[in-house]
């Protein structure tokens, strides 16, 4: 069999499990220690290519689901998913769901007393390009109160799912936008530490800003990269778990 | 005419200096109209499992997929089980998430190329449910051969479990093998785990159904916690 590369392990930037700030971490994060294993073709494999099959076809225009545009700021959300190394993750699946441009999502538990819209779901998804770009269509979603302390809004935020190409490189995250004041005191933003949590924050980008039509921001994720090392015949990298 | 230009840069996402992998970050409570798709949790029939419809509205079909499948070999089986946080609570807003071998021990996969190996085809292996209000989860799929392990080692079957929540900042890492059979005793990864916790890793047939159901909990703290995995 050929020999498959691991992948990184998790750098700096990754949040704690247990973040009590965000409330809801307390009961749900585990206290053993995790145990650390070599990565095994379990790992190192995924339904990588097999999108199409599993959840359907690309779904990037988020304002053309329903017989009219929906209300809010229209945008364009652009950029490329890479690994460590800066090499383009093609063909890989990312999924997107967001509340509307008043800060509701569609769910029938988001009981917030804003407005629906009825030419808004806030679900879409699409496939990188060869050079692992993507390109969606949405409005910018609004914030919105929740209960996880007095007082407590979340930022305006997107979220997005990864499959990658392993079971390694699976990764489920949010983006935010860069004139938000709401960051700096969200707790699940805060969770990352710092300078890390600017990578959740997109760019507006003038050349990704079509004229008389829509605000363009830039967002690259990043996923965990094959590792310069090959696999240790024993055990994985290394024989070191804590 | 003004010269088109981009305000100037800051701390963010496109920043050289910051680049590295992406933080991750919680699911929420509001996935369920966007991941957990009609059918993505019946990795061999065509069935609706896995998606909670009751909480989009009907008229909401982007995720209304159940594939066509072919002939897929091996024992068709049911894993099923609860998710529950540290006070015994069941989570009632939980995605699951699994990735298998087929019954043959090879993964649908372009980085498993050991072609010797034959493919089922229409069976992926990759599998997604949420839970019900009773933090209740099922997938139905087959029982996944043995795969190699590090080195010569064989790896006993078993399943790789991701769990997603509100609460849960990033995925937990986790794996079902099965009780009874005989490579459990050997397998490298189990090797790993001390003694008194393996059992929170084994998936246990169900006495009081026909066969074939396997029951799996998830702790996500506390007493009994199953074990999760740094990969």
């Amino acid at each position: 069999m050929t020999l498959i590369l691991p992948y990184a392990r998790e750098d700096a930037g990754q949040p704690p499990s247990l973040h009590p700030p965000y409330v809801s971490t307390v009961p749900r994060s585990p206290r053993q220690p995790l145990v650390r294993i070599p990565q095994t073709l379990t790992e190192l494999t995924g339904p990588a290519g097999c999108w199409d099959n599993l959840m359907g076809e690309s779904l990037f225009d988020l304002t053309d689901q329903h017989l009219a545009r929906p209300l809010g700021q229209r945008i364009v959300v652009a950029g490329r998913v890479l690994d460590e190394q800066g090499r383009p993750v093609r063909g890989t699946v990312m999924e997107i769901w967001q509340a509307n441009a008043a800060g509701r999502y569609i769910h029938k538990k988001d009981q917030w007393d804003a407005p629906h819209d009825p030419n808004f779901t806030g679900a879409g998804r699409v496939i990188t390009d060869d050079e692992g770009r993507y390109r969606f269509v949405t409005v910018r979603p609004g914030a919105y109160p929740w209960g996880n302390h007095h007082n407590a809004w979340r930022p305006s935020h997107i979220h997005l799912s990864l499959l990658g190409p392993a079971f390694a490189t699976r990764l489920v995250t949010q983006m935010y936008f860069p004139d938000d004041p709401l960051i700096e005191i969200d707790p699940i933003a805060n969770a990352v530490p710092s300078p890390y949590r600017q990578r959740l924050v997109s760019r507006f980008d003038i050349e990704t800003t079509q004229p008389d039509w829509a605000l363009g921001y830039l967002f690259d994720v990043v996923l965990r990269g094959r590792g310069a090392t090959p696999l240790d015949p024993e055990y994985g990298e290394d024989d070191h778990h804590d | 005419m003004t010269e088109q230009v981009n305000p100037a840069p800051r701390l963010d996402n496109q920043d050289p200096g910051l680049f590295g992998q992406t933080p991750s970050q919680t699911v929420g409570p509001f996935f369920h109209y966007s991941l957990p798709w009609k059918g993505g949790a019946d990795l061999v029939g065509q069935s609706d499992m896995g998606a909670r419809p009751e909480l989009f509205p009907e008229d909401h079909d982007v995720l209304n997929l159940s594939p066509p499948r072919g002939a897929i070999r091996g024992e068709t089986i049911i894993l099923e089980g609860v998710v529950c946080d540290a006070d015994g609570k069941p989570v009632p807003d939980a995605m699951i998430e699994i990735w298998q071998a087929n019954a043959a021990g090879r993964y649908a996969s372009p980085d498993d190329d050991r072609t010797d190996i034959p493919l089922d085809e229409g069976f992926i292996g990759f599998g997604r449910a949420a839970t019900s209000e009773e933090g209740f989860y099922r997938f139905r799929t087959v029982l996944p051969g043995a795969v190699p392990g590090p080195g010569d080692s064989l790896q006993a079957p078993h399943i790789a479990v991701g769990v997603f929540a509100r609460g849960v900042l990033k995925r937990l890492a986790t794996r079902v093998y099965f009780a009874g059979q005989d490579a459990n005793a050997t397998d490298p990864i189990l090797a790993l785990v001390p003694a008194e916790r393996r059992h929170t890793l084994i998936a246990r047939e169900a006495p009081d159904k026909d066969g074939g159901v396997w029951r799996f909990d998830i702790v996500l703290q506390g007493e009994g916690e199953t074990v999760f995995f740094d990969i």
